[in-house]
């Protein structure tokens, strides 16, 4: 436990000298940024059109519009945690196998598996502080400016925090056995195919078609990383964007707790995988 | 009696259907300089690494120390020095000695007090705070055998040590590698450097397509053994077969004769002899045999490809 735990340092204190970590938090910085100045302009905007409208309606429009915003907001930080993951650990394995630098440290007393584990907890450690700056930011923003904070924060985040573990975790997987460049092409591969998807299976909810709805769980089971995302969205969600569906944030064929459950098993299966695959090839 | 340090039978990698490593039978005692000759692509490395744990074996077996590979409790008691030194050149020398200290299990006290003695003995000290990814080829390997001796291991592989050093590395290399021996810590070395290996190793195994061709103690090379050409005239057959009181393996071409002494104090002794019986000596050029030629010789000029 303790060889994990001096690993899992190690990955920690690796992306901060390869700036990384700096890398990350000056984009993070500049997307809130971005996002502030965005947010307040278009909060204004409906601010001032609904001086012309019934003070309840106003309220509510000003209600939705912000949660649309925030929801775009927390959608372009979940593909970045997406990316931040696979990037990470994509060639965490493979590229040191290949440099050769996995030799000294393989050959002191440790398990294999204490090096895959503590990358693993080093990346989570990484990516929780990650989401944390940019979707705590993007909801504070939120908060800030018009008051508006969704229902279920909390549950929200650790859907998407569970979303970029999930690839993160399954990159490493890959890295186990494949070249960096090979993992990165398999985990985005897959991602892109959840996406698409989770949309066939929204359009089809729409229509009542059956197929469709089917195609969206086959990939939802494949790879669930769009499932954890919808039903992130969906917990966040207003009661009047349930009614109306308005727009492309709204979910409507909701993801359920067996699919959350089938996540996390599929993160630690993706885990045991890792390690399995890790302790038995060649260096 | 005492464990052997290296032990293995058989041992044998097949990558694909390619056989690496055939089987190799090796036996190297604790305290001894062992020297891994072979051309490239003789299973060397891969040798190495299956002693280590890094690669599977096929078949066969081997034991460290007398536990049997990949034996986490032995790990601690063992230095690597891999071939490449491809080390986490983001960290400064300090910092990548104390990572691998803490991966040994070391205490931190200790583990502290012998990165400094390190450090110091591969003449890193100046360079302690800077990162790794600054440094030559030849601190790389420097680092690198520092981390290797971190445990005081009782065994040691340095795969190509001396590979990428100038001569002043290449001496402290040999330099440290006697002080090893002198602990009483065996050291298992893989090197292309001959005249590295005859002044450094007690014993030599020369491999080929991974099987063991032959082991052979320094001590008797080093002996007085040459190769001995004479020019001269007016020999006649029954000279030439009196020499063989001095020499062995006697070759006559025309005016030039080869052969080969025991003992060099012969040379002397040949050449009164030749003179006392009416032979007009010209030229007797010794030459030592070297660990090149015995290797030329086992290995064969091929290189074994």
């Amino acid at each position: 436990m303790k060889k994990i735990w001096i690993l899992a340092r190690m990955t920690f204190h690796e992306a901060i000298r390869r700036r990384i970590v700096l890398t990350g938090l000056v984009l993070g910085i500049l997307f809130l940024i971005i996002y502030s100045i965005g947010f307040g302009m278009i909060s204004k905007q409906v601010a001032i059109d609904g001086l012309s409208r019934p003070d309840i309606l106003a309220r509510a429009m000003q209600n939705e519009m912000s949660s649309f915003m925030l929801n775009a907001g927390l959608y372009a930080v979940a593909f970045l945690s997406v990316a931040m993951g696979a990037l990470l650990s994509a060639d965490a394995l493979a590229g040191e196998i290949s440099s050769g630098t996995i030799q000294t440290v393989l050959t002191k007393p440790i398990r294999r598996s204490d090096v895959v584990l503590g990358k693993w907890l080093g990346f989570a450690g990484l990516l929780a502080l990650y989401l944390l700056l940019m979707a705590g930011g993007a909801i504070l923003i939120a908060f800030l400016q018009s008051g508006y904070l969704p229902q279920n924060v909390l549950k929200a985040l650790m859907l998407m925090y569970l979303e970029a573990l999930l690839v993160m975790t399954f990159a490493l997987a890959c890295s186990s056995f494949l070249p960096g460049l090979a993992t990165g092409g398999a985990v985005f591969g897959l991602y892109g195919l959840a996406f698409i998807g989770g949309w066939i299976e929204q359009i089809g909810s729409i229509f009542n078609n059956q197929t469709a709805v089917q195609v969206g769980i086959v990939t939802s089971l494949l790879f669930p990383t769009e499932a954890i995302w919808r039903r992130a969205t969906f917990e966040m969600q207003t009661a009047l964007a349930t009614v109306l569906q308005m727009s492309p944030f709204t979910t409507r064929s909701v993801p359920s707790d067996v699919m959350v459950i089938y996540a996390i098993l599929y993160l630690l299966g993706t885990l045991v995988v890792a390690v399995r695959v890790f302790h038995n090839r060649d260096i | 009696m005492t464990v052997a340090a290296i032990e293995t039978e058989a041992l044998r990698k097949v990558f694909g259907d390619h056989a690496a490593v055939k089987g190799l039978t090796l036996q190297v005692s604790q305290g001894e300089v062992f020297g891994f000759l072979g051309p490239n692509g003789a299973g060397k490395t891969t040798s190495i690494k299956m002693l280590l744990g890094l690669v599977a074996p096929t078949s066969g077996k081997a034991n460290l120390l007398g536990a049997p590979i990949g034996d986490r409790a032995t790990l601690a008691r063992i230095g690597f020095l891999p071939e490449h030194f491809r080390f986490q050149d983001w960290m400064t020398a300090s910092e990548f000695l104390m990572l691998h200290g803490e991966l040994l299990g070391m205490d931190m006290q200790a583990l502290k007090k012998r990165r400094d003695e390190l450090l110091e003995r591969v003449g890193l000290a100046p360079f302690r705070n800077k990162q790794l990814r600054t440094f030559s080829k030849g601190m790389l390997q420097r680092i690198g055998l520092a981390q290797a001796l971190l445990n005081h291991p009782a065994l040691v592989f340095l795969d190509e040590p001396t590979s990428g050093l100038d001569p002043v590395g290449r001496r402290l290399v040999r330099d440290v590698v006697h002080e090893l021996r002198n602990e009483g810590t065996c050291v298992f070395l893989n090197s292309h450097l001959l005249s590295e290996i005859e002044v450094t190793c007690d014993r030599v195994a020369f491999i080929r397509h991974g099987e063991v061709v032959r082991v052979l103690e320094l001590a008797t090379l080093n002996g007085n053994q040459s190769v001995v050409t004479i020019r001269a005239s007016g020999w006649t057959s029954e000279l030439v077969a009196q020499l063989e009181h001095w020499a062995h393996d006697i070759q006559f071409t025309g005016e030039q004769l080869t052969l080969t002494v025991n003992n060099e104090d012969s040379i002397p002794e040949i050449n009164r002899f030749l003179v006392a019986q009416g032979v007009n000596v010209f030229a007797i050029s010794p030459s030592r045999i070297s660990l090149e030629d015995i290797f030329i010789e086992t290995v064969g000029k091929d290189g074994g490809l």
